[in-house]
């Protein structure tokens, strides 16, 4: 397939390699389509949004009040003006896509965002990068003022009367500033708590004011669509999830890294032919297909399963962040899934009682089971445990928690049966009558 | 506390945020630049700056991991253990640097020199296994190219 988000030209990140290769052509177009035709091209074309959740991009866009509020100078000032985050803060383990827009291809988010930012009415963008991309950080910092001096960000952009501002804002090393409205509270200057949610972010987000938050890839989707139009974007990849998508492919593969790939390929085509297959030939055990919180499926289970929303869930998973890590036959998996719950255990907020205390508690027990010291029925604790963290938590970090050790016990129990502790039993003594 | 130039720095942003509690992260992490941690006057300055109560501040600062409280080596060594990091041997990593450095993680050494800290996936699963100095990655990592590196770091 042809790449489009991350298409194989040198220099990409610099803005007139860029302009040569098309670049800002879709948002000088944009400029001239009414703002509601820009959105209404982005939800025909079924873009999903490509930071976990699958939700449609283009009907989120449309939970934004319509008026054009203080942002445009078509109308009056007196609404509330509307922002949009745009989330790079690309923690979940098994994830470094958005890495890789931000050091090959910059302005394809900038310019994405500034496509959204005019269908919005949005007077201010905030790129929130996750606070350890600092190199990176630095890197978009140069796109945006290479854009702003060629006039695409600012007052009056090419005299269209437009005016939209784009900012970075650094994060702080917390992995919860990804779940969104967590990451508005950081951008308030709160700890990342996240909020309770309805109102919902395009309602009541920053400062009380409608917000939309896109991940970055998802905002890097925008111009292709605006440039080739809703048909061709919809007939890339699978039907009900389209488009190209980035796959990062870690853990046990001869070359790990990210791939630009149709939505729909079939995860062993990923890994055999894209990722060079598994060193040593060896057999796979298990797949985490969407980064450490979707479900685990078993390796000898993935005959027709794809990388799109769809197949995944018909598969009992989720195609999360498409970071898809690769398990061996020779794997231990409880190795795993524990520093799994204790990555979940680190990053809970602590809001609330059962994410906070029941993480502690899965990593406790599990680490049981992979010092061997694993008790028969510390399964079903586990189990108990995870069920009664999923939905009973303000955000998805609960599921993000519960899913991984529900589905690994699910579909690999044999493998924590093997690591329960032989019981002692005391030598009886022999009685002699 | 924070130099002129940062001082200008928090002036410009403040057209961007609807809050000057906006701009507390943006001078912690000024503060830390310039200080290298963020000890408690620092709290209280950045309180006093910004008319943010410190009792918020301190809440703050200790809530995210990269918000340093007490002063690290001059080289701080962030070994990435997650999954993938994991699955491709980020033990032998551990290990290695633990011996070279002769520190444990969590630990500084006493001459300032080195801090050794475990962390959280850095978004390097595909060139793992990982650690970063600062806010350099160093990925594909061996036992042989950590001598190397830690040789180079040295000499810094």
């Amino acid at each position: 397939m042809e790449k489009h988000i991350l298409p194989d030209i040198r220099h990409l990140q610099k803005l007139d390699v860029y302009e040569a290769h098309g670049g800002y052509k879709a948002f000088r177009k944009a400029l001239q389509m009414k703002p509601e035709d820009v959105t209404e091209e982005v939800k025909k074309s079924g873009l999903k949004g490509r930071g976990g959740a699958c939700f449609p991009t283009g009907l989120k866009w449309t939970f934004m009040p319509k008026s054009r509020g203080a942002g445009s100078q078509t109308t009056g000032q007196s609404e509330k003006p509307k922002y949009l985050c745009v989330n790079g803060d690309e923690s979940e383990p098994g994830t470094f896509k958005d890495r890789q827009i931000f050091e090959f291809n910059p302005h394809l988010m900038i310019e994405g965002t500034l496509i959204a930012a005019y269908a919005m009415g949005v007077i201010i963008s905030y790129i929130y990068v996750r606070g350890e991309y600092g190199k990176w950080i630095k890197m978009i910092d140069k796109a945006l003022h290479d854009a702003y001096a060629k006039g695409y960000i600012g007052q009056n952009i090419l005299a269209s009367g437009f005016s939209t501002e784009v900012i970075v804002h650094r994060g702080v090393g917390a992995y919860i500033c990804g779940e969104e409205s967590a990451l508005m509270n950081s951008i308030e200057g709160h700890r990342g708590y996240p909020r309770v949610k309805p109102p919902f972010p395009a309602q009541n987000g920053l400062w009380g004011c409608p917000t939309t938050i896109n991940n970055v890839e998802t905002i890097s989707n925008v111009p292709l669509i605006i440039n080739n139009g809703w048909e061709w974007y919809s007939k890339i990849g699978a039907a009900k999830h389209p488009g190209p998508i980035l796959v990062g492919v870690s853990g046990h593969v001869n070359k790990p890294g990210v791939y630009e790939l149709p939505t729909g390929v079939p995860l062993l085509e990923i890994i055999h032919k894209h990722a060079g297959g598994v060193p040593g030939n060896k057999g796979i055990k298990a797949v985490i297909p969407g980064g450490s919180s979707t479900m685990v499926l078993r390796g000898d289970r993935l005959e027709g399963v794809c990388m799109d929303a769809e197949s995944l869930k018909a598969a009992g998973s989720s195609v999360g962040t498409a970071g898809l890590i690769v398990m061996d036959e020779d794997t231990d998996l409880i190795k795993v899934i524990t520093r799994i719950a204790k990555f979940y255990y680190h990053e809970s907020c602590g809001q609330c009682t059962p994410c906070r205390e029941g993480t502690g508690w899965l990593w406790k027990v599990l680490k049981r089971f992979e010092l061997g010291e694993g008790r028969q029925e510390d399964i079903d604790i586990l189990m108990e445990v995870a069920n009664n963290i999923e939905g009973n938590t303000i955000c998805a970090l609960g599921e993000a928690a519960a899913w991984p050790v529900q589905s690994m016990i699910r579909r690999f129990r044999e493998e924590f049966e093997k690591r329960v502790k032989a019981p002692q039993h005391k030598p009886v003594e022999a009685v002699v009558v | 506390m924070l130099s002129e130039q940062n001082l200008k720095r928090i002036d410009e942003l403040k057209r961007f945020y609807q809050t000057s509690r906006a701009l507390v992260i943006p001078a912690l992490w000024m503060v830390q630049e310039e200080q290298g941690y963020i000890c408690q006057d620092a709290m209280k300055y950045v309180a006093k700056l910004l008319d943010v109560p410190y009792g918020h501040i301190l809440g703050v600062v200790t809530f995210y991991t990269m918000l340093h409280q007490r002063p690290v080596g001059k080289h701080h060594v962030e070994v990435c253990t997650n999954v993938s990091c994991m699955l491709r041997g980020s033990d032998r990593i551990v290990a290695h640097l633990e011996k070279r450095l002769g520190i444990k993680m969590g630990e500084t050494s006493k001459d300032g020199k080195w801090t050794l800290s475990e962390v959280e996936c850095m978004g390097s699963c595909g060139t793992a296994p990982m650690f970063a100095v600062g806010e350099e990655y160093y990925e594909n990592l061996t036992p042989e190219k950590i001598d190397k590196l830690l040789a180079d770091l040295e000499r810094k």
